[in-house]
């Protein structure tokens, strides 16, 4: 471990953790609504990601549509509602009832068929013209006492990068305004009675199908936030959707059921794939892609339900 | 899925009972599709040539996700994965050892499904959702394994290594005509193999796991026993099929798609051709694969019209294709296309008086 570089990490860790923590709650908002692992809220994230690029006008140079990032993203999740409301409607409602792996295969082939389109619009290029509020170089430097007196340059201060600063706050206000939202409204009191029964909740007059749709479109709005996020600091391009699979270990650590712990999960999950690059190790730095996988295989074996999830799971 | 059969249609003897054909014309039928299958390399072109090595192991590898996913229940997000292990294993013990290709492939086998054993373990305390992300975590950690370790081995950044080609009894098998007809004749004998797992006492064993997994463990199956044989069989088949694809692309690496789309299309083909069913790999594998070659021609085609959008065509249309597909099958036939074609064979049976 290279302790120099920790502090520096951790602060970098816990920052992309945040955005990692919104796409979570995603998934784990479809999940506790309707029971459904959506594979797809990754390329949901990533069309959100180019519908925002799009409306900003970043197509071409005399794009027809040119429009502020503020209200370009408003755009982008009208259309992201949408999207969410059409893929419940045409592809999960008719899959109601059916077992695990057909649900499942049906989000992965959602997931493939948004791949797809987005290639045939898009091409494969990264676009690195994404309208973000701050370039690269805008960082708040924290000095701190040097470490030892042969340090390199740099390690005299904090760097905290204004983007990533950014990202984590909306980040993490998005989460508060969404648990508020489950908590005391009556939209978010019916998904919550919706997921627990179905019949118990459409028989106190919720109307489920009307549920599902509205837990859909909110993922449709959480998964473009989380989408326009990541563009801000890493570009927009295909590889979105990757970025935003590293949610499933952040879900499974916090629990599939709880939003808070998808939070905690998500900020974990950034704090050791970034406290893994401050090892002095090469192998074990590089393992920085695949050490929320690792994380994964350890839970499901020490601690299957999550820090904060229900001990219903089914044992065996 | 047990099959239609007509009223009056008994098994009058053991034998019969116990027989995969039942009828002279199935014998007949298998008899000819053999021929039929021995002899492209005569008379077939290129393309025939190259999707039939493709076909067979791609099916070799659905054999045993049937096993796994089909028969047992168990969804697998990794097969692609296990594939690339017993790609790796056969090449480095032909290259490093000098292994003859019979024993290095039946060696790739057993290596993966050690290596399917460790990624079932999680099994013992978990299962559904659960276990598919168990599985994705094999998905990226033994490419990233290949990628970023032992270079030496692994060569280095794509991980890619050449293989050399394969040699039986004197004969080389460097174009994929020859090569087909190791790559066939190996599809033959795992088909025997599943066909007989499956309606063994390990088979039974696999469907009560899946059918109802307290049942099964009140009838005495031990669980996890037979959920790690299922993982180790299911893995053991794609390190033969991750072998022949090895030889037959005469390489093995990161790029050669192993990635985790595949391990997708994998279980997307075993849903198209129907789950848990002998057909169901075959008529899977050799739909989609000949559907991906047409969205391949059909974004070549495209490209020449649109030159400016060249790159995204191409690659475009295999994943559109795919997942609408899977999509329509999952919502209009789940039971996919075995159970099609049973409903076909019925409705010709009764055929004045069918739908």
């Amino acid at each position: 471990m290279n302790w120099v570089l920790v502090p520096q990490q951790i602060i970098t860790g816990i920052l992309n953790g945040g955005t990692l923590a919104l796409i979570a709650l995603g998934i784990v908002l479809i999940y506790k609504s309707s029971e459904v692992f959506n594979f797809a809220h990754g390329h949901m994230v990533m069309l959100g990601a180019y519908f925002t690029w799009l409306f900003a006008g970043g197509d071409s140079e005399e794009a027809l549509i040119d429009l502020p990032l503020w209200a370009a993203v408003i755009a982008a999740v009208i259309v992201a509602i949408l999207i969410g409301l059409v893929i419940e409607r045409i592809a999960l409602r008719p899959m109601t009832g059916q077992p695990l792996l057909s649900i499942v295969l049906m989000t992965l082939g959602l997931a493939q068929l948004f791949e797809g389109l987005t290639t045939v619009f898009w091409g494969t290029q990264p676009k690195s013209n994404f309208p973000a509020p701050f370039s690269p170089s805008d960082v708040i430097n924290i000095p701190i006492a040097p470490v030892n007196e042969q340090s390199i340059v740099f390690l005299d201060r904090l760097i905290i990068s204004q983007a990533r600063l950014a990202t984590f706050v909306v980040a993490i206000l998005a989460a508060v305004i969404f648990i508020l939202f489950f908590q005391y409204t009556n939209v978010g009191l019916s998904m919550r009675a919706a997921s627990e029964n179905h019949e118990l909740a459409r028989s106190v007059g919720i109307k489920v199908s009307r549920v599902f749709g509205a837990s859909w479109a909110i993922a449709g709005i959480v998964a473009t936030l989380g989408g326009v996020l990541l563009a801000t600091i890493s570009g927009v391009s295909i590889n979105l959707s990757f970025i935003a699979l590293v949610a499933f270990p952040a879900i499974l650590l916090g629990g599939l059921e709880s939003f808070s712990g998808a939070i905690l999960g998500g900020v974990l999950v950034g704090l050791v794939q970034a406290l893994v690059q401050a090892s002095t190790e090469i192998e074990v730095r590089n393992s920085a892609e695949i050490a929320p996988y690792i994380l994964l295989l350890i839970i499901l074996v020490l601690r299957p339900e999550g820090l904060f999830g229900q001990k219903r799971i089914e044992r065996i | 899925m047990a099959a239609l059969r007509t009223p009056g249609d008994f098994d009058r003897d053991y034998t019969q009972d116990m027989a995969i054909l039942r009828k002279p014309w199935h014998i007949g039928a298998t008899i000819a599709v053999i021929i039929f299958a021995y002899t492209v390399p005569f008379w077939g072109n290129a393309y025939m040539v190259t999707t039939g090595n493709t076909i067979a192991y791609t099916v070799i590898a659905l054999q045993g996700l049937n096993l796994l996913t089909g028969y047992t229940g168990q969804v697998s997000l990794g097969q692609a994965a296990f594939m690339m292990v017993g790609g790796y294993a056969s090449a480095l013990v032909t290259i490093n050892w000098g292994f003859p290709i019979y024993i290095a492939i039946p060696f790739a086998a057993l290596s993966t499904g050690v290596v399917g054993l460790v990624f079932g373990l999680p099994s013992l305390r978990v299962k559904g959702f659960y276990l598919a992300m168990a599985t994705l975590a094999a998905q990226f950690i033994i490419p990233w394994i290949s990628r970023q370790t032992f270079p030496e081995l692994f060569g280095g950044t794509n991980g890619f290594i050449e293989v050399p080609v394969v040699e039986v009894f004197g004969f080389s098998l460097g174009e994929p005509a020859q090569f087909f007809f190791l790559s066939f004749t190996v599809l033959l004998i795992t088909t025997i193999l599943t066909n007989n797992i499956v309606r063994s006492r390990l088979g039974r064993a696999f469907i009560s796991v899946r059918d109802n997994d307290l049942a099964a463990e009140l009838l005495g199956i031990n669980l996890f026993g037979y959920k790690l044989r299922a993982f180790f069989l299911a893995a053991m088949l794609a390190g033969v099929a991750g072998a022949l694809k090895a030889h037959g692309q005469r390489g093995v690496g990161t790029e050669f798609g192993y990635a985790l789309d595949d391990s997708i299309i994998f279980l997307g083909m075993l849903v198209i051709g129907g789950l848990g069913t002998t057909m169901g790999p075959y008529m899977g594998g050799i739909f989609v694969i000949l559907l991906e070659d047409l969205a391949l021609w059909m974004g070549g085609a495209l490209a020449e019209v649109f030159p400016g959008q060249a790159a995204g065509l191409l690659t475009s249309f295999r994943p559109i294709f795919f997942g609408l597909i899977l999509m329509i099958f999952l919502i209009y036939e789940p039971r996919g296309l075995t159970y099609r074609w049973i409903l076909s064979k019925a409705a010709w049976r009764l055929r004045p008086f069918s739908r």
